[in-house]
């Protein structure tokens, strides 16, 4: 049984990588239509290096991810004191609200925000984006380093108050240098969240400005060469290092005790 | 010293000042959700029910046909089952290779090989799912690595290409949404005690009996969870639809997204979202119990 088991593990990995390997080969490969077999090149990184839109889109998604990021995490932790160290009336009702921006589809909440910002004169651009992607994030923000705070025990601080420190001080001495992974890994997470965003980009961006997903989006639907697999390839890099990064934070997988 | 001003403070107005603080920490986040998703879902609740987008300086007229669209316009029928038959294929097709993917993981790795195996699992989870979609449409197309797999074994065998095609839609996306489904029936399947499954086997139980006996029902709550998750944002797709399935991939999410790009008729894409949603909080409302106890609610 532990055989079989462990063969049907491999056989779903296969398939979890199957197209990320084909992606990343065709990367690599001279045929432009991407026929097979195989004829190594760099080509296609090279037509990339010239490719001004994509290469202007690619730095719009990487500004974004990093605002997007930085204001989430600064906004969302800033909650999640409030929700998981202070008791008040409404605080479950709160807790519950954090939930939409996770559960709906993104393309009703991708339309909203359109028709919203359009309405308001808000509008659409990388602004937008950034008020869509932030919202999006600040619920994980407030999951991720809750869950932290829970590992933390709130006497830390009592202790550090009752000896004198003000509540404020003994937040940025104690209380933030020990909370300090799940910060970081909140940080990886938003940025992550923006970076591969989609949908609600898709909505918001317009066609001067656009997110490297929007653009890759387009260009299936043109047809196009495999420089868009060549930029994949170097993106599906900076992502796993993020989450080899954010699991090495944040303890995922559960069997890493720190304590 | 600070704390003992603190104490000196009198009561009411120190508990005053907390709440003041508490809202503070608390309104930066809450104000952005309302400004980026609760208004704009109030906005969209509007439109629904307007006639035409509306322009300044013009009148409004109100109407409810956008919600009676699917009696008015009967291939919305069509499109909604589509995305009902894909829903569930995915989700389907998700629990059975998840959930025993998950038992495996849960019970069948153990140590420093199970984090690895796990990170594996989820790592795809953050690629884009665009490329990983369009990274489909390279082996399933005529002349891609399924149709040059085939030729290496069967070297006269016609041109073959699933691309295009409702098995493609389902194949993409049960690549997209499978992690979702092994996380959640792992945290059930690692919650289960080995004595159970040792007890059931002293008792002469083989393999199916231990797995429909004990291992699937106690799997059940993160199945249960990880369906839900699935089968949500899977009606509301449109762009694997459309890259895998071309002109078949015709679905509800592939229909609002036209209102909004192609067609400009913002008040039926926006009731078409509403029913979408309404969908959407039924199924969670049905299943919150189920929810909770497997960990996905707070």
């Amino acid at each position: 049984m532990i055989a079989l088991g462990r063969a049907f593990l491999a056989a779903t990995l296969v398939f979890l990588y199957l197209p990320i390997a084909v992606m990343v080969a065709m990367a690599f490969n001279a045929s432009p239509l991407y026929t097979l077999p195989l004829e190594p090149t760099f080509h296609w990184f090279g037509v990339l290096a010239q490719n001004g839109p994509l290469l202007a889109a690619t730095s719009n998604s990487l500004v974004l991810a990093l605002a997007t990021a930085v204001i989430a995490t600064a906004v969302g932790t800033l909650a999640s004191l409030a929700l998981n160290r202070r008791s008040f009336r409404g605080q479950s009702l709160l807790k519950v609200l954090l939930l939409p921006p996770i559960a709906i589809p993104w393309l009703i909440t991708g339309t909203a925000m359109l028709l919203f910002f359009f309405w308001t004169g808000i509008g659409r651009g990388l602004h937008a984006m950034l008020i869509g992607h932030v919202a999006l994030a600040i619920p994980y923000v407030v999951l991720i380093v809750g869950a932290g705070m829970q590992n933390l025990r709130a006497e830390l601080e009592e202790a550090a108050m009752s000896l004198g420190s003000t509540p404020l001080h003994a937040f940025f001495a104690i209380t933030l240098p020990l909370l300090a992974p799940s910060i970081v890994a909140a940080l990886l997470f938003a940025f992550a969240v923006s970076l591969d965003q989609f949908v609600v980009s898709y909505f918001l961006a317009t066609p001067g400005v656009s997110t490297l997903p929007v653009e890759i989006y387009t260009s299936i639907r043109k047809g196009f060469t495999p420089e868009i697999n060549a930029i994949s390839a170097i993106f599906l890099g900076v992502s796993a290092v993020l989450v080899l990064v954010f699991a090495q934070l944040s303890n995922l997988g559960g069997n890493r005790d720190r304590r | 010293m600070a704390h003992e001003v603190e104490v000196n403070i009198p009561r009411p107005a120190r508990r005053r000042r907390q709440g003041w603080a508490t809202a503070a920490l608390l309104a930066p986040a809450y104000g952005w959700l309302l400004l980026a998703v609760f208004l704009p879902l109030c906005a969209m609740l509007f439109f629904s029910f307007l006639k035409t987008s509306p322009l300044p300086g013009r009148p409004l007229f109100y109407t409810v046909n956008n919600y009676l669209a699917f009696i008015n316009r009967p291939y919305l029928f069509d499109v909604a089952w589509t995305s009902i038959r894909i829903g569930l294929w995915t989700t389907g097709l998700c629990a059975v290779i998840g959930l025993p993917a998950a038992l495996a993981l849960a019970r069948a790795t153990s140590g420093r090989s199970k984090h690895v195996l796990f990170l594996l699992i989820i790592l795809p989870f953050w690629t884009n799912g665009l490329v990983r979609v369009f990274s489909w449409t390279m082996v399933l197309r005529e002349g891609g690595l399924l149709d040059y797999a085939l030729h290496l074994v069967i070297p006269g065998a016609p041109a073959f290409s699933l691309l295009y095609s409702f098995p493609a839609i389902i194949i993409g996306l049960v690549h997209a949404y499978l992690p979702y489904m092994i996380l959640t029936c792992y945290l059930s399947a690692s919650a289960i005690e080995d004595g159970y499954v040792e007890a059931a086997r002293s008792l002469g139980a083989r393999t199916p009996v231990v797995f429909w006996k004990i291992l699937l029902p106690l799997s059940l709550p993160g199945l249960i969870s990880g369906s839900i998750l699935i089968f949500v944002p899977v009606i509301g797709s449109f762009m694997e639809p459309r890259i895998l399935g071309g002109r078949i991939g015709v679905t509800m999410g592939t229909v609002i997204e036209d209102q909004f790009t192609a067609a400009f008729n913002w008040p039926l894409g926006a009731a078409l979202s509403f029913i979408m949603l309404a969908v959407v909080l039924v199924i969670f409302a049905a299943s919150a119990r189920v929810l909770r106890a497997g960990g996905a609610l707070q």
